[in-house]
């Protein structure tokens, strides 16, 4: 029974991870249909508040995967099998994908006076400013509720513009700031 | 960039430590925006055009970004285990943070409050996403066709919501009959 469901998670998140073309998000309708319609390791609501976990958490946003690979541990064993759902899930979701990555990288540094290279770091790179824009302002609507944090948004980035204060400090002064209630 | 001015091959405990780093740092969020603060200002590993195709790639690639981007930094430099040290140094603490939050949430049914703090720490973040843009910008968008390319992903990825395949399914092949190198006449 455990066997058959750590098995489940290995193929569920080594084949999502080569779907997940343009991020993890994309593949997140389809993490939460087998997970909790087809499997059952969590019920909807869970799904949602661990999705908020990952969130907020510090590293990358897929780190979804280890807890959900945690839940469905949990649903056949103990904290044990909790931890090693955990990791297989999180090894599963990063190396199929990132074996992909690694052999781009190797024909890149091969090509690197081939005009494609050229083309692909001179093009791409007003695509990728827009694209930064485009999710800070995605996250601006998420983050930003009211006109205190609006407020606080364009104070720290005319800090990050204008000067040379290490961000962590501002990162931590506005943690602070939401602290004490004020944003 | 001459090969004197080059900084050092980072040794795959830099890899580890940095990544670690940029991971811990991101806290709120931002994660594309700590990598280049980190990467391209801080340590000089990558130039920005560099760092920018690559953030690219790495999102058209299947695979989560901010992995990705370690993978991608960590094979330019050490092959497949500067990969793999990389990605460990993004993960593990952050693994472990988000295993010990799973495990308060399931045995307790409630997030240790960390809200109020979030909230401050993502206005902040998004901030440095924000600040990011400006600053790539104003190296890369210099003539008319940048700027236009610039402001139609904006606008199809940020304000209409479409997915990234469609967005550079237009725009990808434009750029790049524009980024194409031009032959020089003899």
């Amino acid at each position: 029974m455990s066997a058959k469901t750590l098995l489940q998670v290995v193929f569920l998140f080594s084949s999502l991870s080569l779907l997940s073309i343009g991020g993890g998000n994309t593949v997140l309708p389809e993490m939460h249909f087998k997970s909790v319609s087809d499997y059952h390791w969590l019920t909807d609501s869970q799904f949602a508040d661990v999705f908020a976990i990952s969130q907020a958490a510090p590293g990358p946003s897929i780190l979804i995967v280890t807890l959900i690979g945690y839940k469905a541990g949990l649903t056949v064993g103990g904290e044990l099998m909790g931890i090693l759902g955990a990791v297989l899930a999180t090894v599963s979701m990063i190396v199929p994908a990132g074996l992909l990555v690694f052999f781009v990288v190797q024909f890149w540094e091969h090509a690197k006076d081939s005009p494609v290279r050229h083309a692909i770091e001179k093009g791409f790179a007003p695509l990728t400013v827009g694209l930064v824009l485009a999710s800070g302002y995605v996250m601006s609507r998420a983050a930003d509720q009211d006109w205190h944090a609006y407020l606080l948004t364009g104070a720290c980035t005319l800090v990050f513009v204008l000067t040379k204060i290490n961000p962590l400090i501002v990162v931590a002064i506005a943690g602070f700031l939401g602290w004490m209630g004020l944003v | 960039m001459s090969e004197a001015e080059k900084p050092p091959r980072p040794t795959l405990f830099d890899l580890a430590w940095t990544f670690n780093h940029i991971a811990l740092a991101s806290f709120g969020g931002g994660l594309s925006a700590w990598s280049r603060e980190v990467v391209v200002v801080e340590k000089k590993w990558m130039a920005e055009e560099e760092f920018l195709s690559a953030l690219t790639m790495c999102r058209i690639l299947p695979g989560a970004n901010q992995v990705n981007l370690a993978v991608f930094v960590g094979s330019k430099f050490r092959g497949l285990p500067g990969a793999a040290a990389a990605v460990f140094g993004l993960s593990l603490i952050p693994v472990l943070i988000i295993l010990g939050l799973g495990y308060a949430y399931f045995k307790f049914h409630q997030v240790p409050a960390l809200q109020s703090v979030l909230h401050g720490a993502a206005a902040a973040a998004v901030a440095l996403t924000l600040a990011m843009a400006i600053k790539t910008g104003r190296k890369c968008l210099r003539g008319i066709i940048p700027v236009l390319l610039f402001a139609a992903i904006f606008v199809m990825n940020g304000v209409f919501r479409w997915h990234l395949l469609p967005c550079l399914a237009l725009l990808a092949p434009l750029s790049l009959v524009w980024g194409w190198p031009k032959t020089k006449k003899p």
